[in-house]
């Protein structure tokens, strides 16, 4: 293990293929060939088209799947020696897509706690922790509300705080904004987008939006299983052909930008919201 | 909602009265003890001690009868059958009879005990899950059968799995309804008929209910996982059950009732 390299990364994945059911007749290569380095700090969004292999990819960064080929270090640790997996869950937290079925507990407090009770963490520093994942995520005042009574947002952000409970490095969405109204999702964007800048946590968020990834410091592009592209946001979306190739969607700012340099109005690749987009088009008109 | 909001299981009635105040393990204790009882029973004088208690009980749970009435609402018949099946099927001296019927004086006697028995049995049972949230009942019961993990009670795998049930009660419910509603918009019919045609036609209801429970329990499990459960061993809670005074005192006043009803049956035998 190389000390520098362990300082800088969260997470390096080198050569990583896997396959469900491997040696079966139902053999299934849901990833070949995965490189991808994951610095501390960082916000990284993965996007794809359906069964490109991000929740696979999602899978093992906490040792949830373990590679067939190639492997995952996290923290330095690598996610086949057994004797560090539960070092390595309490390092990177999941939240998962349907808010429903990853809360446990019938209070919102009591599932918050369900990590570091699990980690055997005393009652006195397990009440600490719960209030503060409580108040990281807003939602102090639910603290004794039952879960299923929450709205899709609410409950999004309890599991953010039941990861958060136990102190990982890095959080990894698959999805979890995907089953949210607009509104739940600017919560939960809102919330992890703080997380990520004000507690310098990192973050893998996977999404269908592609909205959600115009704010990441790095895109990163799946398709059948390979990492096709891996650039800053603004790259990535300025390679709209390659894009739709796959079946992505482009953001409509970039689809508006690209129609207005057709015209001859050129816009820079480095407007990327809405609100960019009008001050630069009020600038150009003076 | 329709019917599927009456069915309400261990309905739980939040409150402060010194009886919700009580530790859960004490409860659960109790009302075992209670119920253990409740069977060396005998006599007239042991009834009054245990209907005494329980309306002690009762009376500081702060819980409005009306509430333990509506529980008993639904056995209702099974009570009166008990009674009649006491009353003219056990042989003694003939107090009336019915056609070929024979009531006797001894049948009175043990229907009225039976009854007795069924309906304490049930406010008790009542009174506890009136009284404990379901968080803490479960505590109490991991507890409690702690000491037993020895000789092979899974009491952490029965309090989790009690846990995950009370949680995901609501959960299948609501999609219960959602299908339910989904059907009928599509003219399935869930109210008349035969009983064994309105049976039939739930069938389009459990299957896609049970697919989706099996996905949600799928993902569950990979979601605990992700948190690192790895089952009872070493683990902690956020709560610490704590025994006060209180319990002390809810201890000893039961365990009186206890000597009392028990020393009954050799003092004044029938
Ligand atoms: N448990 C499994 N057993 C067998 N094959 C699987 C399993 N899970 C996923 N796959 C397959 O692996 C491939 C990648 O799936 P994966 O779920 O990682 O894709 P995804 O990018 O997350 O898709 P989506 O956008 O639909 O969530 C798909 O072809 C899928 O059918
Ligand atoms: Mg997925």
């Amino acid at each position: 293990m190389s000390c520098a390299a362990a300082e800088k990364e969260i997470i390096e994945i080198d050569g990583l293929g896997h396959r469900y059911g491997a040696g079966t007749d139902y053999e299934v290569k849901a990833l070949e060939d995965v490189d991808l380095r994951i610095v501390r700090g960082e916000f990284l969004v993965v996007i794809g088209p359906n069964g490109s292999g991000k929740s696979t990819l999602a899978r093992h960064a906490n040792g949830l799947l373990l590679p067939t080929e190639g492997r995952v270090l996290v923290d330095g640790m690598d996610t086949r020696d057994p004797n560090r997996l539960w070092d390595i869950r309490r390092t990177v937290g999941m939240v998962f897509q349907n808010p429903d079925n990853q809360i446990v507990a019938t209070v919102v407090e009591e599932d918050i706690a369900f990590g570091p009770e699990n980690l055997g963490v005393p009652t006195e520093e397990i009440r600490r922790r719960v209030d503060e994942a409580m108040a990281l995520v807003d939602m102090g005042e639910f603290s004794r509300h039952a879960p299923h009574l929450l709205s899709g947002g609410q409950k999004q952000r309890v599991a953010i705080a039941g990861a958060l409970a136990m102190r990982p490095r890095c959080l990894v969405l698959d999805e979890a904004t995907a089953m949210l109204d607009p509104r739940g999702r600017q919560e939960v964007l809102r919330t992890v987008r703080r997380l990520n800048r004000e507690e310098g946590l990192t973050v893998i968020h996977i999404t269908h939006f592609m909205e959600e990834a115009l704010e990441a410091d790095r895109v990163v592009v799946m398709d059948r299983g390979r990492i096709v592209m891996d650039a800053p946001p603004g790259e990535v979306f300025g390679r709209a052909a390659e894009l739709e190739d796959i079946g992505l969607a482009v953001p409509q700012v970039i689809e508006v930008r690209r129609h207005l340099s057709d015209r001859g109005l050129s816009v820079p690749s480095s407007v990327l919201t809405v609100e960019e987009l009008v001050e630069h088009l009020c600038q150009s008109r003076r | 909602m329709s019917m599927l909001r009456d069915i309400t299981i261990g309905q739980y009635l939040s409150g402060s009265s010194v009886v919700h105040r009580l530790d859960p393990r004490t409860k659960i204790t109790v009302v075992g003890v209670f119920m253990i009882v409740l069977f060396t029973a005998i006599n007239a004088q042991a009834y009054v001690v245990l209907v005494g208690f329980a309306v002690l009980s009762v009376v500081l749970a702060e819980v409005p009868p009306r509430m333990l009435f509506r529980g008993l609402r639904p056995v209702l018949f099974l009570l009166m059958l008990t009674f009649a099946l006491q009353l003219f099927l056990t042989r003694g001296h003939v107090l009336f009879t019915l056609g070929p019927l024979v009531a006797t004086w001894e049948g009175l006697r043990q229907g009225i005990f039976m009854v007795l028995r069924l309906l304490l049995l049930l406010v008790m049972a009542s009174l506890l899950t009136l009284t404990t949230s379901p968080v803490s009942l479960t505590d109490g019961l991991e507890a409690i059968l702690g000491p037993f993990r020895f000789v092979g009670v899974p009491a952490h795998e029965l309090a989790m799995m009690m846990t995950i049930a009370l949680r995901f009660i609501p959960t299948l419910m609501e999609e219960a309804d959602k299908i339910m509603k989904a059907q009928m918009a599509r003219g399935a019919d869930f109210e008349s008929g035969n009983p064994i045609r309105r049976a039939r036609s739930l069938i389009p209801l459990l299957v896609p209910l049970f697919v989706s429970a099996f996905r949600r329990a799928d993902e569950l499990a990979t979601a605990m996982e992700s948190r690192c459960y790895r089952g009872g061993h070493k683990r902690t809670r956020l709560h610490r059950l704590r025994a006060t005074g209180l319990d002390a005192y809810a201890a000893a006043v039961t365990a009186g009732m206890a000597l009392i009803v028990i020393g009954l049956r050799w003092w004044i035998p029938l």
